[in-house]
């Protein structure tokens, strides 16, 4: 069972690169702690920014910095970091075309039982909205040491969420397909194609081995790039099946799901069922309790892919 | 009448219990502003669970919504719900009480959690209040670490454009955050002058104190054409030396060992003060 979560993992990389590259700063509000960012500004207090609990002041100061040839890096908490600081993010950083990177840390249902002020369900939808901004969900700790090494190698906006919880491993210690902006397979199948972001690729492909002993066989298409959207990959994967099943840690409205039926449904329309949090504060609970409730875990999504082959 | 200091220390342990029993919550601040709580719910505010729908009742937002474990201690006291309900089911799976203020549950107003969003809304209730006539007040209770906000000034500026005297905010200045010191992490000093600057009439009290409290709400209700606010100095953690004054204990949940030592702490106060 990992312990490692993948906030550490960006916090190990990007302190990686700030030891030999002085324009990596990162910058908090009062998120150091909940960013699993504390080692770096312990280590880097001349490329670490605190503003206080002021998300705005947070991303506007990022592409200050960023105009000025910095690389920030914001980290805040995904509900705060993506509402909040909204137009920040589309002027400032967007609009502006900035090299900021937004990273929303604790993403999703992460803060269980502190309620809908807390959650993110609506980041994907509210970012990619944005003209010029990226949105990336990475699935593991692989995955995501393999994201940041790209996106520290780019010069234009992103938004990136994490989750508070150590996930455990979809790929293993260097064995990581990785292809920038490229959707990765984890495992291929006929029947039915999953396409899953972020913390759901796990439980979608423990899904896919359970539908395997039931003996229906499933693709599973790790989308960590929402936006741009792997659409290639996507109408490749999806070519010969007969149901397509996304599903994210997110409203049903604007995010994962909304795109791949978009693209499905102009290209090769067939059947796609969205699995995402209800269009409602959740019920209480940790993320995992969470998970079980709305079907979001493998036994839900194996359920929903075996009912409506 | 009530031992109000004692009720403190009491409602202190309730907390302690739900955050036990719950396996989180926000007990430093929940400790710190527990007097500026009991003051408000059993000295200044005209509220209770039978005119809780009485328009001209007085209204509350806790904007620091972190602290909804010492709102939940005081609404249980006020006879709102039972407390052992509230320590039965804090935070846990399905439950109504989560751990931030919610509005579906009685004598609560508005939800919160994010900061920076109860002045302006307090503002709104407070003009609304002006607007219909009525003799009821609005009171706000916001942290120290949560006024770098901007919200925070932009409603600091409209109350006194609105002359609101019928509000009064309070600031718990226990002087951390999550980070470390409001000093380190970004300066409030002085949060005095700033509030003045704005035009608000501004107190400074021992915010542990209850007597303090109780007469600094009756001295707010007396100034007239502004706004008031009362910085409530005061201790995060307050009631043990296990977490007084020690930013880790921002959202900490006691071990064993420190939960055993904390309730003797607070009892020891409590039996000091009755
Ligand atoms: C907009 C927003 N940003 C960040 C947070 C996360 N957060 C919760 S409590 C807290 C620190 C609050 O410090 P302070 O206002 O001093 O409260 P207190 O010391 O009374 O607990 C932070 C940053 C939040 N709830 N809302
Ligand atoms: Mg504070």
């Amino acid at each position: 069972m990992n312990k490692i979560t993948n906030r550490q993992i960006a916090c190990e990389v990007l302190s990686e690169h700030a030891r030999v590259d002085r324009d990596v700063v990162v910058l908090c509000s009062d998120s150091r702690g909940s960013a699993s960012l504390a080692p770096f500004a312990k280590e880097f207090p001349a490329q670490f920014v605190e503003v206080g609990i002021a998300e705005q002041d947070l991303v506007g100061i990022a592409a200050g910095l960023a105009k000025c040839g910095k690389k920030p890096y914001a980290a805040s908490p995904a509900s705060f970091v993506s509402t909040r600081s909204y137009e920040q993010a589309k002027v400032d950083c967007a609009y502006s075309n900035t090299n900021v990177k937004l990273i929303g840390i604790s993403g999703g249902v992460s803060y269980g039982a502190l309620g809908m002020s807390h959650h993110s369900a609506q980041d994907i939808a509210a970012m990619s909205a944005i003209p010029n901004m990226r949105v990336y969900l990475p699935s593991d700790r692989f995955q995501t040491r393999c994201l940041f090494e790209a996106l520290l190698k780019d010069e234009s906006p992103a938004y990136i969420r994490l989750g508070r919880n150590a996930v455990e491993d979809v790929y293993a210690e260097g064995n990581c397909p990785f292809e920038m902006d490229k959707a990765t397979t984890v495992c291929e199948g006929s029947d039915a194609l999953i396409v899953a972001c972020g913390e759901m690729v796990k439980p979608a492909a423990d899904a896919a081995a359970l539908l395997k002993t039931q003996g229906i066989s499933a693709t599973v298409l790790d989308m960590y790039c929402v936006k741009p959207l792997d659409a290639a990959g996507l109408l490749n994967a999806a070519k010969g099946v007969k149901l397509v099943v996304t599903v994210e840690e997110h409203s049903p409205f604007g995010g994962l799901g909304s795109m791949v039926s978009q693209v499905i449904g102009a290209n090769d329309p067939k059947k796609v069922l969205n699995l995402a949090l209800p269009d409602a504060p959740v019920i209480t609970g940790t993320s995992k309790e969470v998970f079980a409730h709305y079907g979001l875990d493998a036994e839900g999504i194996a359920k929903t892919v075996r009912e409506n082959l | 009448m009530q031992n109000l200091k004692a009720l403190s220390y009491k409602l202190r342990r309730d907390v302690v219990e739900m955050i036990m029993a719950g396996k989180a919550g926000h007990i430093g601040g929940d400790m710190s502003v527990m007097e500026t709580m009991v003051s408000l719910y059993f000295h200044a505010m005209n509220i209770s669970p039978e005119n809780r729908n009485d328009p001209n009742r007085d209204m509350f937002v806790l904007s620091k919504g972190h602290c909804v474990e010492a709102l939940y201690a005081v609404l249980a006291e006020k006879g709102f719900f039972p407390i052992e309900q509230v320590i039965k089911e804090y935070s846990q799976f399905g439950s109504k009480f989560i751990g931030h203020p919610n509005n579906k549950l009685p004598g609560i107003e508005m939800n919160s959690g994010s900061l920076g969003h109860g002045l302006p809304v307090a503002v709104g209730m407070a003009l609304a209040q002006k607007m219909d006539g009525r003799p009821s007040r609005t009171y706000v209770v916001m942290g120290d670490g949560e006024l770098a906000e901007g919200s925070v000034w932009e409603g600091a500026m409209s109350a006194t454009q609105y002359a609101l005297d019928n509000l009064c905010a309070v600031v718990d200045r226990n002087r951390l955050q999550i980070s470390g010191t409001t000093e380190e992490v970004m300066h409030q000093d002085s949060v005095e002058a700033r509030f003045k600057a704005f035009g608000w009439n501004v107190l400074s009290v021992d915010g542990n104190d209850i007597d303090a409290m109780n007469a600094a709400f009756d001295e707010a209700r007396t100034v007239k054409g502004k706004p008031t606010l009362i910085v409530a100095n005061t201790v995060k953690g307050k009631g043990s030396p296990v977490m007084e004054n020690k930013a880790g204990w921002h959202h900490h949940v006691p071990t064993a060992e420190e939960y055993e030592q904390i309730m003797k702490d607070l009892e020891a106060h409590e039996k000091e003060v009755l």
